[in-house]
Parts: C-alpha cells; sequence; structure tokens
C-alpha cells in the first residue's frame, strides 16, 4: 500500500546565497536571502508564505527571526534543531503541515556566517558534562572516535578514509560553485595534511564556510504549476539513539541503519533505484558508516567500497555529487545543501556532474556527534 | 506543584550525588536492584526500561579502551578515549601515564581521581604489563 505522505509534497524553489566567503553579512541576511531566491526560483511571491521551518546554530528562534526580517506572519512554524539533519526533517514536517492544510507554502531556510565570523565551527551551546572535563575537541573528536572503531573492528584504513576526501574533491572540481573548485587532491596530501584527531587530517574534515540555503515546498496539485521541474518527497524518517559519543550504542553502526530502511519502506523504493546518493560528510568517516548503514555495502565493508573512484566522477555509485561537506560547502550545518543538491540534479540543471537519467535521490542528514538521522528520498515525476 | 513523591525523592538528583562521592574519593556507578544492570552517567531512572530502583555501588574501577583519539593541538597532544568499564557502561575519559598514541584499542585500564580546574573526574591508567 503506498504511504499517505508519498510524492503529496514537492520541492518547487530553491536558493543559496554566500557560500564560501561572505564578509560583511550576518547569518540572519544570509538564510533571508537565500529565502528570497528559493521563492524567486519557485515562482511564489513572499505574501504567500505561510509556513516556516528554519534551525541555525547561531540562533535561538530562528523561525521568529527570519519571520521578522522578512515580515512573514506564519500561521504554521518548526523550529527543531537536531543538528544538521534538521533540515531533512523539517522536509518531513512541513510535509505533514501542508497534508493537513496547515499551511499552504512552506519555507525551509538556514544560513550562517561562521568562517567570516570566526572562522571555527560555530558550537552550540549545549554543555556536555560527560565530556567536556576532559576538553575533546568537538565535534571532530567524536567522529574520530568512532574512525578508530571501525579500523579495529573492520580494517578501515586510513588510505580508505582518504578515498572519501579525493572523490568528494573530483566532484567539486565538476561544480563551479564549490569552494574548492579547481584544487586537485590526491590520497597522499590527505594522509600527509595536518593531524587534528587521530585517524582524521585538516583533509578528513568539512570545510568552514559561511553559506545559507533554503527551499520552498507545496502540494503536489499546486507543485504542476511551478517554473521548474517539481521534486517530490518521497519519503522522509528520522531515528535518534543518542546525543554524546560516548552514549552512542555501537560507535560503528549509526541509527541510519533505523531510518533508511524506514525511508525505503516509505517510499516504496530500494537501493537499486537510487541514482544520487547525498551523505552528509562533515568527516570522511561519515561517508563510509552512512554508505553501510543504508544498506549500499555490507556493515565493515564501507573503507572498501569507496576505493577505486567507486564514489567518485565515473564510479557506480554518485555520491555527493556537489562535492560535499568536505569540498564544496559547510558552514555548520550542511543538511539544507543536500537538498539543494539533490533537487539541482533531478531538474538535470547539475551541468558538468549531472547524473545521467537522475530520477531518484536519497538524502542522509547527521545531526550532533552521528546522533540524529533523517534519511529522505525525493524524485522526478516519473517516480511518482 | 507539589512534588509526587516527596518521601522518595532524595535531596539532590543524581549527577550530583556522583560528584559528591567523588570528592569523597569515591567512583559510584548506579545499580538497579531487580535487573542488576549498571548505569553511567548518572540517570533517574534504568535507561530504556524505566526501573528507577537505582541503588548507589563503588565501581571496580577496570575497564578496556573501546576507542582512542589523540587531540593535536597548540596545547599538546592529550588522549580522548572512550572506556568500556567492566561493569558495562560507557564513559569518555582519557588514559594517562604513556604517550597519547600508545593508547591501544583492547587495553586494560584501571581508574584514579583526580583534580582538574577545581573538580574531581575519573582518569584511566593503563594496568601494569599493558604499556608495552
Amino acid at each position: 500500500m503506498t504511504h499517505p505522505l508519498r510524492g503529496r509534497t514537492a520541492i518547487i524553489g530553491i536558493g543559496s546565497f554566500g557560500c564560501g566567503e561572505a564578509p560583511g553579512w550576518s547569518a540572519t541576511e544570509l538564510m533571508a536571502q537565500s529565502a528570497m531566491l528559493a521563492l524567486e526560483d519557485a515562482g511564489i511571491p513572499l505574501s504567500m508564505v505561510d509556513g516556516v521551518f528554519a534551525a541555525t546554530a547561531h540562533h535561538a528562534f530562528p523561525t521568529m527571526t527570519l519571520a521578522e526580517h522578512l515580515g512573514l506572519k506564519p500561521r504554521y512554524f518548526d523550529g527543531t534543531n537536531v543538528g544538521g539533519s534538521s533540515f531533512e526533517h523539517h522536509l518531513l514536517s512541513a510535509a505533514l503541515a501542508l497534508e493537513a492544510n496547515l499551511c499552504e507554502v512552506a519555507l525551509i531556510c538556514y544560513g550562517s556566517n561562521q568562517r567570516s565570523a570566526g572562522g571555527r565551527l560555530q558550537p552550540i551551546s549545549e554543555p556536555q558534562p560527560w565530556e567536556a572535563p576532559y576538553r575533546p575537541r568537538m565535534p571532530v573528536s567524536a567522529y574520530a572516535l568512532a574512525a578508530s572503531r571501525h579500523m579495529y573492528e573492520f580494517g578501515t584504513t586510513r588510505e580508505m578514509l582518504a578515498e572519501v576526501a579525493v572523490a568528494a574533491r573530483a566532484w567539486a572540481n565538476l561544480n563551479p560553485a564549490a569552494f574548492m573548485h579547481g584544487k586537485p587532491l590526491a590520497v597522499e596530501e590527505v594522509l600527509r595534511s595536518r593531524m587534528v584527531s587521530d585517524p582524521l587530517t585538516v583533509l578528513d574534515c568539512c570545510l568552514v564556510t559561511d553559506g545559507g540555503g533554503a527551499c520552498v515546498m507545496v502540494r503536489a496539485d499546486r507543485a504542476r504549476d511551478a517554473p521548474n521541474p517539481p521534486a517530490y518527497l518521497l519519503s522522509a524518517a528520522a531515528a535518534n539513539w543518542h546525543r554524546s559519543i560516548a552514549a552512542m550504542p555501537e560507535l560503528t553502526v549509526t541509527a541510519a541503519a533505523e531510518s533508511g530502511p524506514r525511508a525505503f519502506a516509505m517510499a516504496g523504493l530500494t537501493q537499486a533505484d537510487v541514482d544520487l546518493v547525498m551523505l552528509y560528510d562533515a568527516f570522511t568517516i561519515n561517508t563510509i558508516l552512512f554508505l553501510e548503514d543504508l544498506g549500499f555495502c555490507p556493515k565493515g565493508e564501507g573503507g572498501r567500497f569507496v576505493q577505486e573512484g567507486h564514489i567518485a566522477p565515473g564510479g557506480d555509485l554518485a555520491v555527493n555529487t556537489n562535492g560535499g561537506g568536505l569540498s564544496c560547502v559547510h558552514p555548520g550545518m550542511y543538511g539544507m545543501f543536500l537538498i539543494l543538491e539533490a533537487v539541482t540534479q533531478l531538474r538535470r540543471q547539475a551541468g558538468a556532474r549531472q547524473v545521467a537519467e537522475c530520477d531518484v535521490a536519497l538524502l542522509h542528514g547527521n545531526g550532533g556527534t552521528l546522533s540524529s538521522q533523517v534519511t529522505a528520498l525525493l524524485g522526478t515525476a516519473a517516480t511518482l | 506543584m507539589a512534588d509526587t513523591a516527596p518521601d522518595r525523592t532524595p535531596p539532590v538528583g543524581p549527577e550530583a550525588r556522583f560528584r559528591a562521592f567523588l570528592k569523597e574519593g569515591r567512583f559510584m556507578l548506579q545499580r538497579s536492584c531487580s535487573t542488576g544492570r549498571h548505569v553511567f552517567p548518572p540517570r533517574v531512572a534504568l535507561p530504556g526500561t524505566g526501573e528507577t530502583d537505582l541503588e548507589w555501588v563503588e565501581a571496580s574501577g577496570r575497564g578496556t579502551v573501546h576507542a582512542t583519539t589523540v587531540n593535536r593541538g597548540r596545547e599538546g597532544d592529550r588522549n580522548i578515549a572512550i572506556i568500556e568499564l567492566d561493569e558495562g557502561s560507557r564513559m569518555m575519559s582519557r588514559v594517562e601515564g604513556i604517550p597519547p598514541e600508545a593508547v591501544r584499542i583492547g587495553m586494560k585500564v584501571r581508574a584514579r581521581i583526580a583534580v582538574e580546574d577545581g573538580a574531581e573526574i575519573v582518569l584511566f591508567d593503563p594496568v601494569e604489563g599493558e604499556a608495552s
């Protein structure tokens, strides 16, 4: 039986602004400017927005701030912050609100000026009493601990981790908008770069950039009139097993192992149907863990799966075609940009990096320290 | 609103109790009387199943390195590890007494209480013979 939410809503507008370096722009302005561009792309006037969804590391109340800045009076809003996976969660939340007629036009937004504001990942101000006394460097130490365990259990090597960064860079070199466009990268270079938290070097870590992103979502009946081909939400599913890395049930198994199967079931699709895989690659170990947990390879085989350019341009599986958080953009909560790249690919607007016959895209958002996991599937009209 | 269980409510929460024990030089864990399961970090109920019959028991102090990393920073290199206690719970800590990169997964370690920034914390040292 078809799930009642499958294909009932669609993303009809996307926008991003200030990706890379945007000195002189506030986080709120980057978010608002992205929203304006997404509305223009959707052909929807600002005055019609009545649903606002947002999360940032800069705002305690991002929906209030955005609504005030743009003069919106939303009748439905959701500022749920589950870290970088917030925006995949907002897709689900917006779909529910739209289907229940609680709003007509949903705007999902993000903005951050972390690079220009300080050049470090903007910390979420939530002290972790059982971690802080040991002064770990978060979030990188958490991911390094998971990587150490993956290497111990499955024989994953630093070279395999480096392959993830190299594949991301190769995609970025096909994307003129990527921050690291035009800077080729080799495995050796990743291995030789500065160690941050063993086994992760600075090139195993995501970028620290500025940037805003937004998308506009409506019910499928309205989506048909949009200027661009709609990207239909086929499914979304969330799972959360822990907050602190020491409380993660198994360091080598994320809750994507739960959100993934639920997302596939809701969409009535399998891994074989997926043309594009967009994974939240805050660190190189993420891509390996999520490929395993989402069923693209067996548990423990992720490191070997990414070798020999398997997920790079020309490989068997198109993963993170924008260049990812590793080489395209990462203003702190990257999940928004997974959506933007998936929609661009489904519209066949991705230029040199366009995935052939791209009809089904999987997005996987990650928040906290491998904590909140949200998987979504988007599809073209051909998938309805 | 009135406390729903005034008679059974201890004067402080489990986190404060744990820290008070540490100040007395005792590394204590909660244990559920009915299930025998140990709990760390301290909680108001057994996670997942909700048993509230938690009592405080002395930790054995024995554990195994479950995961390890070295923080490389301006202030020097520092170990960060996840230790699996013999009682089954895991905690973040540091293994000291050997170079941070010499800490290995599977290494047997023993707890000790140290004071840092004016507060008691649990650190670990390799058990004799493990450092070689």
